[in-house]
């Protein structure tokens, strides 16, 4: 099992999975904030449903391990692949067939996750947190409002959602081909349906900064 | 036309290489790039200097011993090429050409643009054949293969084992020149028995030889003088997969 783990592929296969893995909670993440859309006492409820239900609570650790796990083996992966090409090319590659995003995969891993910090400081440290020490926590529609006034954040955070867009634009269909579940019919489809999704997911969590800095919540 | 090419120049595979530049002319459009090197080297050794080295062999796009890395693509600004099949049409006149050896730290440059592709010899010694006994020749029918199995298989046979694949993807994985071997062998009855132990064996061999790991980048497939699908690479992953959990 480890030899298998130590292997190109094994590598590749853990951080294709977990990265669908993420991809899977992103659909959570973004379901629950599009109710603020509609309802900020339902929002409200959604919230403390995922901050009572017990098995939200097993699966917060889950993310949590899923999360690490993606990061080390991309981490992994990116080192390994650092050192096959000793002597760069001078004029760099050319080959127009590459897509941006699998080409700079790792830097918009880095971007994610550098906004996941301030995410967890903004969000997650006055809400989870709170109720893990058993304090109060803030309500989150107040944090969304309060944040989401704020211009510089906004940017941020859509930047931060662009980053994220390209990432999963080529991690979606990438991590099906590496765990071999593609072939030349599927390869096509595989990566459009990326391209919607990521659309769809990016579409969703811009829709929320731009509905509270419009004000579009106050009737 | 004209040109001014900037070449690599390495003396052997310890001396630390530069690049060089010479001025070219009164090359027809209709030269090949191979011809166009020849009339360079002509002319080096016609002023008593060393010619440049580089590899080439059959010169019809079959035998996979020419490479180079022409202003940043493998076998040059053309698709399903090899070098010897490129010409010097595709460049305009007075281009500045730069021409570098396959770039990988499995690929040692042995002199100038001569790389050392043995490790590709080494992959398929690990495990790129079929040892079982498959007896004496069968009538012709007499094993059934499906017309899509039988296509696909000799697709991925087209590999001849250029390297482009390696020298293009920016991990320098040799994941489809692999998965061409494991596929044409994995998708034929007498390839099959074998599949298992050959997708370990030659993924084994591909990483201890300093190999990348493939991020789906898909350059491999569009560099790939024979147009191989990165589609082969989900089968190796596949087999590779299975074969490890079966273990």
């Amino acid at each position: 099992m480890i030899g298998f783990l130590c292997s190109s592929i094994g590598r590749k296969l853990v951080l294709g999975l977990s990265g669908l893995f993420l991809v899977i909670f992103l659909v959570v993440h973004v379901s629950l904030n599009l109710i603020a859309l509609f309802s900020r006492e339902s929002y409200e409820a959604a919230c403390g449903f995922m901050d009572s239900n017990l098995l939200v609570q097993v699966l917060v650790p889950v993310l949590a391990l899923g999360f690490i796990v993606h990061i080390i083996c991309s981490i992994l992966v990116t080192l390994m692949n650092q050192t096959t090409r000793p002597v760069k090319y001078l004029v760099g590659t050319k080959t127009a067939a590459s897509s941006w995003a699998s080409k700079n995969m790792f830097v918009l891993g880095a971007i994610v996750l550098g906004f996941l910090g301030l995410h967890f400081f903004h969000f997650w440290a006055k809400m989870q947190l709170q109720h893990m020490l058993g304090h109060e926590g803030a309500n989150a529609y107040e944090l969304l409002v309060a944040l989401f006034s704020k211009w510089y954040y906004c940017v941020i955070y859509i930047a931060w959602v662009i980053a994220l867009y390209f990432h999963i634009s080529h991690g979606f269909w990438s991590a099906f081909q590496t765990i071999g579940a593609s072939n030349s019919k599927w390869i096509p489809r595989l990566q459009l349906i990326a391209k919607i999704y990521a659309i769809v997911i990016a579409t969703a969590f811009i829709s929320i900064p731009i509905y509270f800095f419009f004000g579009l919540n106050v009737p | 036309m004209k040109f001014k090419l900037k070449i690599w120049h390495q003396k052997n595979a310890k001396a630390k290489g530069r690049f060089e530049t010479f001025d070219i002319d009164n090359i027809s459009s209709d030269t090949s790039f191979l011809e166009m090197l020849d009339i360079l080297n002509n002319k080096l050794i016609c002023d008593g200097k060393e010619p440049i080295a580089f590899d080439h062999d059959c010169r019809e796009g079959i035998c996979g011993m020419c490479s180079l890395y022409i202003n940043g693509r493998a076998h040059g600004p053309d698709d399903e090429i090899t070098t010897c099949q490129l010409h010097m049409r595709k460049f305009k006149d007075g281009d500045t050409i730069v021409i570098e050896p396959w770039r990988s730290a499995a690929f040692p440059v042995i002199k100038d643009l001569v790389v050392n592709r043995h490790a590709f010899d080494q992959i398929l010694q690990a495990g790129g054949f079929v040892s079982v006994n498959t007896g004496g020749v069968p009538d012709g029918n007499a094993i059934p293969i499906a017309k899509s199995d039988a296509d696909e298989s000799m697709d991925a046979s087209a590999c001849i084992g250029c390297g482009a694949c390696v020298a293009t993807c920016k991990n320098g994985s040799a994941m489809l020149f692999v998965a061409a071997r494991v596929s044409a062998l994995a998708k034929l009855p007498q390839g099959k028995v074998e599949a298992a132990k050959r997708a370990k064996a030659m993924i084994a061999k591909m990483d201890e030889l300093g190999f990348g790991s493939c991020t789906n980048t898909q350059a491999c497939q569009a560099e790939c003088p024979k147009g191989i699908s990165i589609a082969h690479i989900a089968r190796l992953n596949r087999e590779f997969l299975c074969a490890k959990l079966k273990d």
